[in-house]
């Protein structure tokens, strides 16, 4: 025990002397929390249209400014060919093209049917596809309001209709920033926990220090004890940080208790230290461990459920993310922040960092060799 | 020949000790005894495996085959029993430039065990013997080398090891200061510390006890500098070292 009084010891003052990670610890959560919710939204806006019309009537009209009365849409081309209209696509002018056939107002009020035709680029696949419903559901309203006007209303509808109505539980505006903010604060807790926990001992080892401690009757354990404590308590401080700007920008306060939610993420930093330790004991220099660290970062944070739900992926990347620790945490916050979810809920997710933490640090203790 | 348990009056007994790494024999059996609180010189020309061989020694590499006792332990078997007898310093400077010299006395003093008593009185003790009251609570950082490499000798006798193993201590410092580092070597040789040491300045293999020249893996001779010189029929340890090892095949490694 007194052995692990000193490593810390030395830890701390080594952190703290350091001004680089004395400043992250504030900026990082700051920035991050502040730019990626704002940034990172899935409402796609200013899709740019291009519309070929061919029948340039009152009803065109309506439509093209019902269009661009959404918010959604830009109109950069108005033409009279579709020809014309695909060359802006080619020039990456427009997102979308919208054809309208010639006797467009003669046939929708005369033949109570009429076709227009969607030309989508695809190059950017989130912009087109939603491009493309958004559009739809504008003409479908637009259809359903000139059917009122024009048809004469029968006793029954002849087409039978269901209405649909949604409620979006939890994230009542369905608020992107609220969706985004639990999980970037998993993501917050990820890269400080594993980057700096992958550097340390690797230092250790350009400077030579590891050496002197080597040949210490040091016991291996209390080593890695002595890294993990003092890298556990400065990512608990920075999950501290990042909820009460969240409380203070976004006005997001955890739903679920505080101590479920901590008990998480305090398990979780346990696994991605004891993962950052390991990489360092395979590693001799900071870029070999830099390297390593961010090839596993990304595949962590694009295949943890934080920008694409795990559940939209193919079955074998679904296996893979069983193995990503993030995953859990990023799913557990969600639930206790937003939905309120209670230690029985995220239980599952405990027990599953615990076999992380126990295996990665093991492994880290296993693989630390002070004789080679 | 059988390696006796425990030899109290000998600090290091190897016998056929190697080191290869693949086809490279880097240490190629070496037998060498050391008394107890005997300053013991061990040269060679760059690359002739000095260091391999010290880090077979400390317990920081595990031989290849052969016997060795450090203290009374056997290398293979008691590496962490060895590690608390004795002390080391290395070629590269190793203590925490990012803490003070008071804070790196305490840390390391703290690992071995030393109670607070101890650290205080030590602490006080070792820096008044390197006369440096005014750095105490200055980063390590910021000092000069000669002091850093003092400083770095000091703590590693700071448990009173039973051996304390030195890689080159006074390479790139100047002879003022070498001779400083010198008088406290013998101060802990005096305190019954037995002293294991690397070097490249013959006029320092003259301060030892006995010496020992490694030349391309191997202990080639092995004497009290008199009794060398006279058998080299060499006026001075420069003489005796060119001798041996401009026969060398290797020359870095």
């Amino acid at each position: 025990m007194r052995t692990i009084k000193f490593l810390l010891q030395k830890e701390f003052r080594q952190i703290l002397r350091n001004k680089t990670i004395r400043g992250m610890i504030f900026i990082m959560p700051v920035i991050q929390l502040i730019i990626i919710p704002l940034a990172a939204d899935y409402e796609v806006k200013n899709i740019n249209i291009s519309v070929a019309d061919h029948d340039h009537s009152s009803y065109t009209q309506k439509l093209i400014s019902r269009i661009t009365a959404s918010g959604y849409f830009r109109l950069t081309g108005y033409t009279a060919s579709f020809k014309e209209a695909f060359q802006q696509i080619e020039q990456d002018e427009a997102d979308l093209i919208l054809e309208i056939p010639a006797g467009f107002e003669k046939d929708l009020i005369r033949g109570n049917e009429q076709k227009l035709f969607i030309a989508i680029n695809a190059i950017n696949g989130v912009k087109a596809s939603l491009g493309g419903a958004y559009l739809s559901t504008i003409i479908r309203n637009y259809n359903d309001e000139i059917r009122v006007a024009l048809i004469q209303p029968s006793r029954y509808n002849n087409v039978p209709t269901i209405e649909i109505a949604s409620a979006n539980w939890f994230n009542p505006e369905m608020n992107y920033h609220v969706f985004m903010v639990p999980g970037i604060l998993a993501i917050l807790v990820t890269m400080v926990g594993g980057f700096l926990s992958a550097l340390n001992i690797v230092k250790e080892k350009e400077s030579g220090t590891i050496e002197q401690i080597n040949v210490t009757p040091i016991r291996k354990h209390h080593f890695i004890i002595g890294k993990l404590i003092p890298f556990w308590i400065l990512g608990n401080l920075i999950f501290t940080i990042g909820l009460v700007i969240a409380w203070l920008i976004y006005g997001i306060i955890p739903q679920g208790n505080l101590a479920v939610l901590y008990t998480c993420t305090s398990v979780y930093l346990l696994a991605i230290l004891g993962f950052g330790l390991l990489i360092s004991t395979f590693c001799d220099t900071q870029q070999q461990a830099m390297l390593i660290m961010f090839f596993f970062m990304m595949i962590f944070i694009l295949m943890g459920g934080l920008y694409t739900t795990i559940d939209s992926m193919p079955a074998w990347a679904k296996v893979v993310s069983q193995f990503n620790p993030a995953s859990y945490l990023i799913e557990a916050a969600r639930m206790v922040i937003l939905k309120g979810s209670r230690l029985r809920d995220v239980l599952p997710h405990i027990i599953k960092l615990s076999m992380f933490a126990i295996a990665l640090n093991g492994w880290a203790i296993y693989n630390y060799k002070k004789t080679s | 020949m059988k390696i006796q348990t425990v030899d109290r009056e000998l600090s290091i007994k190897t016998e056929k000790l190697s080191k290869r790494f693949g086809q490279f024999t880097a240490v190629n059996e070496i037998t060498f005894d050391v008394h107890k609180g005997e300053i013991f010189g061990f040269l060679g020309a760059n690359g002739a495996g000095k260091t391999t061989a010290m880090r077979m020694l400390c317990g920081l590499s595990t031989p290849t085959s052969g016997k060795a006792q450090i203290a009374g332990f056997d290398v293979y078997k008691h590496t962490e029993d060895i590690k608390r007898n004795i002390g080391y310093m290395s070629q590269k400077f190793s203590l925490y430039e990012d803490l003070t010299v008071l804070e790196n006395i305490r840390f390391f003093g703290g690992i071995y065990g030393l109670s607070n008593q101890q650290l205080k009185t030590k602490s006080e003790q070792l820096i008044t013997q390197l006369g440096i009251q005014q750095e105490a609570k200055k980063l390590v950082s910021s000092l000069p080398l000669g002091w850093k490499q003092k400083l770095s000798f000091s703590v590693a006798v700071l448990h009173e090891p039973e051996i304390v193993f030195l890689d080159e201590p006074t390479g790139g410092v100047d002879p003022v200061t070498r001779r400083q580092f010198w008088n406290l070597i013998y101060e802990a040789s005096d305190r019954g510390i037995t002293i294991f040491v690397t070097t490249h300045y013959m006029d320092e293999a003259e301060y030892c006890n006995r010496i020992s020249i490694m030349v391309d893996g191997k202990i080639e001779a092995l004497d009290t500098p008199a009794n060398l010189k006279q058998r080299f029929n060499a006026s001075s340890m420069d003489d005796v070292f060119y001798q041996l090892a401009r026969g060398a095949q290797r020359t870095e490694g």
